[in-house]
């Protein structure tokens, strides 16, 4: 039953970031890429993680996708030149060529990697305690990891006022 | 329950399909839209790992890898609309002035 959950969440999310990459339209892609990560939260949920589940679900899904729909509507540029999609893209020009071997090698690469990664590696086994607890995720967070955490909100202000400086109007 | 090689093998497919969209996209949005994939794959790989080692370690690290993520993706939008606005297009190839 679980493994045929993961299969279907994993097909899900393999297909629709395919389909991202594979057509032209940056609208359809991004709502492809909400189903994407709507499944990768059920492969959360799976993993035992509802915290990280609804966090990719409000943060991802929710914040930063509308993010990159209201640049999409705002700049209204349906198609790009030159369409080149996914498949005729290796007859393409050898920049595009030397990029599809280069990402068909990684992909080979680190699948033959991580396939060899074994459960002995990691000191306890598949029988592992259930870590779901959100109060146990709070405790990690604001103690241990506090100082990160405190860096973090100075790191989004950085960034907002970066991003306010850089896409405001130039004023003369 | 699932083996983790099944969540590494997909993490590892999907950060592949990312890079693949960065090399062969010829438009800024799609091109980040395919870095959110890359990031997404590695925080599948910490949330798998930790759950196998019985730690909240991988959950935490995901939840920074997201923050991080949504200050990336506002400054590069910024960067997006200010680029677009110098040359009304949003194709990478046409921004080589720092090219020799």
């Amino acid at each position: 039953m679980e493994i045929l959950a993961f299969y279907a969440f994993a097909a899900i999310t393999v297909i629709a970031s395919l389909l991202v990459v594979g057509q032209g339209n940056p609208m359809h892609s991004v709502m492809l890429l909400i189903v994407s990560f709507g499944a990768l939260a059920g492969l959360y949920v799976l993993l035992d993680a509802p915290f990280t589940a609804v966090t990719q679900i409000i943060v991802y899904a929710g914040a930063i996708m509308v993010l990159f729909l209201f640049v999409v509507m705002l700049l209204n540029v349906p198609r790009e030149e030159a369409v080149a999609p996914a498949i005729s893209a290796l007859l393409g020009p050898t920049g595009m060529r030397l990029g599809v071997v280069l990402s068909v090698l990684l992909a080979v690469e680190v699948v033959w990697a991580l396939s060899r990664v074994g459960i002995g590696w990691f000191t306890q086994g598949t029988s592992a305690a259930s870590v779901s607890s959100v109060a146990l995720i709070g405790n990690s967070l604001f103690t241990r990891h506090a100082f990160a955490f405190e860096a973090t909100s100075v790191l989004i202000l950085v960034a907002m006022v970066g991003a306010v400086v850089l896409a405001g109007r130039e004023r003369h | 329950m699932v083996p983790l090689n099944h969540y590494l093998v997909l993490s590892g497919v999907l950060f592949a399909i990312g890079t693949a969209g960065v090399f062969l996209r010829r438009n800024l949005i799609t091109v980040l839209l395919s870095v959110e994939i890359m990031l997404n794959a590695v925080n599948l790989t910490f949330v798998a790992v930790g759950r196998y080692r019985g730690t909240v370690d991988g959950q935490i690290i995901t939840f920074f890898v997201m923050t991080v993520a949504a200050a990336e993706a506002a400054v590069g939008l910024a960067l997006v609309i200010s680029l677009f606005r110098h040359r009304e297009t949003l194709n990478p190839d046409a921004f080589t002035a720092l090219k020799w």
